[in-house]
């Protein structure tokens, strides 16, 4: 057989491989040291953009969308939250990041094809807090977020509720409770506990804005709208 | 008759394109609520509580004119009195987008495969 046919098999085999929580490849464990931006750069560029134009996700035409970009992290997480999902991630979006690739049509309507979604890898616990400083010193759209005028509160649950679902018909695509709503979206029920406030009210404003290729549309609200909205989510994760 | 044959390939040419781009644009936006085959079976499908549209039923589909549909996925389902779980897609998708996709839904109703 020739050295070409060998390697094209090894490929395969490295490439299918399941990067589930248990068989995460050796370099995922003990530390990247001082070049964690290497580490990030060379490890997490497969399934997501760590600088604007990586993987080409403004285009429609790309389908192998696998998770969020990186590169304004430090703008969008919280990084309490950041160091625990790292060393024990758990699904966000049910149906995976570009749901059209994880999806497939049955009599009965549309499921999800759970054997098709990638688990992402643990990090172990040095790791994991070095990848997370790191991807917090990402923030090139600061100004962004220090321009929202936005004091976080609560709101009464009953009233915010109906707005988020019946309203402004996120449940369409999002879970404010758990089991309650769209597949398609990232769940929100957790979203308070994710993501900075200021990162939620600008994107829901504005999120071609921070990623071109979203998916997620513009309900054309005033800031006051936006800021129930966001505090809807801070009232659902205080509940 | 060359210039003729050359300018019927490329009509064909640009038109495979166009249904080509109508798919992927459908596929990315539509078919969470509407289903990989437009059936309005997407998987947001069993949580909402309007059934998303069945964009194959011939009859349904012929009673909106080509500028109602352009109209609802620009401004959303509350622009003709629909649902608004039917966003308002005018931030994510061009005008030639939205005509695009308009011309993919009567490939998906009203055309012979």
């Amino acid at each position: 057989m020739s050295t070409a046919r060998w390697l094209f098999i090894g490929a395969l085999l490295v490439l299918g491989a399941p990067a589930g929580a248990d068989d995460s490849p050796r370099y995922f464990k003990g530390g990247a040291g001082t070049d964690v931006a290497a580490f990030v750069k060379e490890n997490c560029l497969a399934c997501h953009a760590v600088k604007p134009g990586d993987g080409a996700s403004h285009s429609p035409a790309i389908r192998a969308e696998l998770g969020p970009p990186l590169y304004y992290a430090g703008d969008k997480y919280r990084e309490e939250w950041l160091l625990e999902w790292l060393q024990a991630p758990e699904r966000i979006r049910p149906a995976g990041y570009y749901p059209p690739t994880h999806v497939r049509a049955t009599p009965e309507g549309d499921v999800i094809d759970e054997a098709s979604l990638v688990n992402h890898p643990v990090l172990d616990a040095k790791l994991a807090e070095e990848v997370a400083r790191y991807l917090m010193t990402l923030t090139p759209y600061a100004d962004r977020l220090a321009e929202e005028d936005y004091e976080p509160s609560t709101v009464p649950l009953r009233m915010a509720r109906l707005d988020f679902r019946r309203f402004k018909g996120c449940v369409a695509c999002h879970q404010d409770v758990k089991g309650e709503g769209g597949v398609s979206g990232p769940e929100l029920y957790s979203a308070w506990s994710r993501l900075q406030p200021e990162f939620i009210v600008s994107f829901v404003r504005s999120p071609g804005q921070w990623n071109p290729g979203t998916m997620m549309p513009v309900l054309e609200m005033n800031d006051a709208a936006i800021h129930r909205l966001a505090n809807y989510l801070k009232t659902i994760a205080e509940e | 008759m060359r210039i003729l044959v050359m300018i019927v390939m490329l009509i064909a040419v640009a038109g495979s394109a166009m249904a080509q781009e109508g798919r992927l644009l459908y596929e990315r936006y539509c078919v969470q609520c509407h289903g990989v085959e437009g059936t309005g079976k997407g998987i947001n499908a069993p949580h909402m509580s309007v059934f998303p549209r069945d964009h194959t039923d011939r009859t349904e589909m012929m009673g909106r004119s080509d500028e109602e549909l352009f109209r609802v996925i620009r401004n959303g389902g509350a622009s003709i009195n629909q649902s608004v779980l039917m966003p308002a897609w005018s931030h994510n998708l061009d005008d030639d987008q939205i005509h695009v996709l308009v011309r993919y839904l009567r490939e998906l109703c009203c055309e012979e495969p």
